[in-house]
């Protein structure tokens, strides 16, 4: 069942990045371009997203475990560190650069654009750099 | 500061089906998504491997689904700078694994939790994103 769960929730997930546009990264550089013309609909992306998981990951949270599954992985690291800090400024770097995040940059790879591809080819090398760091 | 080429409804709508799906991976599968960690931990963790690729598999057949449903076509405007795609391609792969989360992971998952990490790292990563575009003035 977990399994059904995980590709049903990455349809619903990958459909919500095409509606809301954020699969293109002309919108996504539109939200960050807040200096010059500025398009918030990143914003209304976010607020719509946590309006959802926000009331209902705090209402389940302390249930016994979760439907399909027999315990909540939730992570629990709260140290505010270097690492945080540092990989969010080349995260950010890396975002404004192109306007792609994973999300949106493994979802294009079905519209068979080969800019997407490389993209994702790469961000999964940079993946496999920190995971050899860490 | 002009407001342009805003489009709040979508925006809400496809936002609220990404919450949905956040939210029922976490009631039925017990996990909070991040499409980053999902991404990096099927490369490099044995960990819910096939739920993680599945997962990925998914997102790639939304659009196709979309298409198929809705008959409109789907158009992006991307790069095609080679140097660019592969420098901004791993400082994106490099820091989300660094940092444990992206849009999604931090933006999302973790605010949703009030995660004082995912707080912060969300504020860095898109002061970073706005500058970098001041910087660039890519559009």
């Amino acid at each position: 069942m977990n399994k059904i769960i995980s590709l049903f929730c990455g349809i619903i997930f990958g459909i919500g990045l095409v509606i809301s546009e954020m699969i293109n990264p002309e919108k996504v550089l539109g939200f960050l371009n807040i200096f010059r013309d500025w398009d918030p609909s990143l914003a209304f992306v976010m607020m719509g997203a946590l309006f959802i998981s926000t009331p209902v990951f705090h209402l389940f949270k302390n249930k016994k475990k979760p439907v399909f599954s027999s315990n909540f992985s939730i992570p629990t690291n709260k140290d505010l560190d270097k690492k945080l800090i540092i990989g969010s400024i080349f995260f950010g770097a890396g975002w404004g650069l192109i306007g792609l995040c994973p999300g949106p940059a493994i979802t294009s790879i079905a519209l068979l654009n080969m800019s997407s591809v490389i993209f994702v080819l790469s961000m999964f090398t940079g993946f496999y750099i920190a995971s050899k760091i860490n | 500061m002009n407001i342009v080429n805003f489009t709040p409804l979508p925006a809400l709508t496809g936002g609220l089906l990404i919450g949905l799906s956040v939210a029922l991976f976490f009631v039925l599968n017990g996990r909070m998504i991040g499409i980053s960690g999902i991404a990096s931990n099927l490369l490099v963790s044995k960990d819910n491997r096939i739920d993680n690729f599945l997962f990925l598999v998914g997102l790639i057949l939304g659009p196709l689904i979309y298409n198929l449903i809705s008959g409109k076509e789907i158009i992006i405007s991307i790069s095609n700078s080679l140097i660019l795609l592969i420098i901004a391609g791993a400082m994106v792969g490099f820091g989300t694994k660094l940092s444990s989360g992206c849009t999604s992971g931090h933006g999302i998952s973790g605010i949703s939790r009030f995660s004082l990490r995912s707080i912060i790292a969300t504020i860095t990563f898109m002061l970073v994103g706005i500058l970098t575009v001041l910087i660039t003035g890519t559009l």
